[in-house]
């Protein structure tokens, strides 16, 4: 094989130290929220204010990384000033592009700032090239962030029918939802992905030491429960365990997270541009080992080697790992 | 008061002759004035209906129904977008975008949008009915306040759902499959076993969601009949009834009738309350809480 151009590594950051680990680490660009709504990862204590966004694009300007803000909820009726204000911040303190999911929003940036480059997040869940076409048409967005819902084989398909950019998702958390159409959590919570930026938020957990089991529930729902000998984990909804059929069972996806790096030569091949780590809420030692684990598989690859084997079972607590969708049989 | 009702589309696999003989009580005996047709769930099933469909449509515009075409919630294949593309270009037909690839193929002509797109404010509304939306159900987890903004300024017709299990999630994952350990492509339509959805409920034995395929639904109906009045007075003039393996014509005929202050809400109610079978209804949504919580 022949060396060719590395794929982009696209790394998350919730802290400025965790921005500091990413970039020392190689990531080619950070993508980060402001402390509001407006993200995706809207957790207390998690996300940047202006000053924080200034001075870790200085850092990583001098280090040669961009800057990515996500302002990917769907802004309120009648209260339009957040969303606003962050396209608007994101434009005067001089990001690299802005990751946007909003229709009403991609609008107003391209009309207010259209020299700032747009990415469509993967909220916008665009899995198909006419959609993707639709918001490259309207309002000149750059790259896609895919949803979680296709093939290899079909995003190879999918990148030879549109002339953007791919940003595909590799390691962390995994929606098994379509991204952006999934009200499940606020269902039971009435907190909502799309309008809150959160899902099962921890606000809503509660655990429950029933003797000879530990229940986790979210709002007033039993979403597991745990014998004395196996390690509670986190009530996120849709991994949870729930009865179909009679039988108890992980019904939607059990509680794993994705890893896609054995499929980096065929994510290269399928014309994808860009790799994406999930994991804003995640410490700055993580952010660090994953990131360094994937710029030099990133690095392998684009020499023309086989895909490394990633020592990461510390960082995700041995946590089972899926590539997800990638694999058609996950279906 | 000028207040209509649309007949969603059919989230479930039912048999392809007893979805035709539902259109057609539906066309000869409700009192719905539009109905939506079309496979919005699974592309696989898309095929059994074909039969049927002319017959449908044909039976329905007869019976003075205004026909709505819906589409795919999810496009991934190729075959998928090839359906939705095909649905477009039917310039005839008045369609249903429940994917923003819909949107962009029926832009410049006049459309429906389904409760599938992310309308949440009014640039976003605003962007879509310039591009030929003429009339928008909304998200159902928008609460009274954001419905309420969006009916002040907008120029397309807003729908709101008013009864039905809510759509909660679509997925690329069929759960109905993995729940009788098959996969998506090796299906065998289980899905057809479970004609509201099937039930799913939490390791206590509480009554939960309900899956449809690649579908996730909530197991309580959404119901807001004692809403209705609050939903005219913000200027919502048309509500969605979103069918279920009932008297359909009975609830619509109940629907129509508390909007004509024909029948109390809570009369209604009661009558609904029978007609689900005691499932639970739910109205938070609408009152800014959990979409599953009674008010």
């Amino acid at each position: 094989m022949t060396a060719r151009a590395p794929l982009e590594l696209v790394c998350p950051a919730g802290t400025p130290a965790a921005l500091h680990a990413a970039v020392d680490a190689g990531a080619d660009a950070v993508y980060l929220g402001f402390r509001d709504e407006t993200n995706a990862r809207n957790f207390p204590g998690l996300n940047f204010n202006r000053q924080e966004l200034e001075e870790g694009l200085a850092y990583a300007r001098q280090r040669g990384a961009k800057i990515l803000v996500a302002i990917n909820t769907f802004p309120e009726a009648g209260n339009p000033g957040p969303w606003r204000s962050a396209v608007d911040d994101s434009a005067s303190i001089g990001v690299d592009a802005v990751i946007l999911a909003d229709i009403g929003l991609a609008d107003y940036a391209v009309r207010k700032h259209p020299g700032l480059r747009r990415h469509l997040s993967v909220q916008a869940a665009a899995s198909n090239p006419e959609a993707i076409r639709f918001y490259q048409e309207a309002f000149g967005v750059k790259r896609v962030v895919l949803p979680r819902v296709l093939t290899v084989a079909e995003i190879a398909a999918l990148n030879k029918k549109i002339s953007v950019e791919t940003e595909v998702f590799v390691f962390g958390g995994l929606c098994v939802m379509a991204e952006g159409r999934c009200a499940l959590s606020s269902y039971v919570t009435g907190v909502s992905p799309n309008k809150d930026g959160v899902c099962s938020p921890a606000s809503h957990v509660r655990y429950e030491d029933q003797g000879d089991r530990l229940v986790s529930k979210l709002g007033d729902f039993t979403i597991n429960a745990f014998d004395e000998d196996e390690p509670a984990g986190y009530p996120t909804l849709c991994k949870g365990r729930f009865v179909a059929q009679g039988r108890a069972s992980y019904l939607f996806e059990e509680p794993t997270s994705l890893s896609a790096a054995r499929l980096l030569p065929e994510l290269m091949d399928a014309g994808v541009t860009a790799l994406k780590i999930e994991g804003r809420q995640r410490g700055r030692a993580y952010i660090a080992k994953v990131t360094a684990a994937f710029r030099a598989a990133v690095d392998a690859v684009a020499r023309g080697e086989p895909a490394p084997d990633l020592d990461l079972g510390a960082v995700t607590e041995g946590q089972r790992q899926t590539a997800g969708v990638y694999d058609k049989t996950w279906r | 008061m000028n207040a209509k009702l649309t007949l969603g589309p059919v989230f479930f696999n039912w048999p392809p002759e007893n979805l035709r003989d539902f259109y057609f009580k539906i066309a000869d005996e409700s009192c719905v004035d539009s109905v939506c047709v079309g496979e919005v769930v699974c592309s696989k099933r898309a095929p059994f209906f074909e039969p049927y469909a002319a017959e449908v449509i044909d039976r329905l515009t007869a019976a003075g129904k205004e026909v709505v075409h819906s589409t795919l919630a999810l496009i991934m294949t190729t075959r998928e977008m090839d359906l939705v593309r095909d649905m477009a270009a039917c310039e005839e037909f008045f369609v249903e975008a429940n994917d923003i690839a819909a949107c962009a193929l029926l832009s410049g002509r006049r459309h429906a949008l389904g409760p599938f797109i992310n309308v949440y404010n009014e640039g976003t509304l605003e962007y879509l009915a310039k591009g030929g939306a003429e009339r928008i159900c909304l998200p159902p987890e928008l609460p009274e306040k954001s419905v309420s903004a969006l009916a002040k300024t907008s120029k397309a017709e807003l729908e709101v759902m008013v009864f039905g299990r809510l759509p909660l999630a679509v997925s690329a994952r069929c759960y109905h499959a993995r729940a009788h350990k098959l996969t998506k492509d090796n299906c065998q339509y289980v899905c057809a076993g479970d004609a509201d959805g099937m039930e799913i409920e939490t390791l206590d034995g509480d009554p939960f969601l309900a899956v449809n395929g690649t579908q996730t639904l909530s197991h309580a109906y959404y119901n807001l009949a004692a809403e209705l009045a609050a939903l005219l007075a913000i200027g919502v003039k048309r509500f969605r009834l979103s069918p279920h393996h009932t008297d359909m014509t009975a609830v619509a005929r109940l629907f129509k009738d508390v909007l004509e202050a024909k029948e109390s809400p809570e009369d209604a109610e009661a009558a609904l309350a029978e007609l689900v079978g005691g499932a639970p209804f739910s109205n938070g949504y609408f009152h800014g809480r959990e979409g599953g919580r009674r008010l």
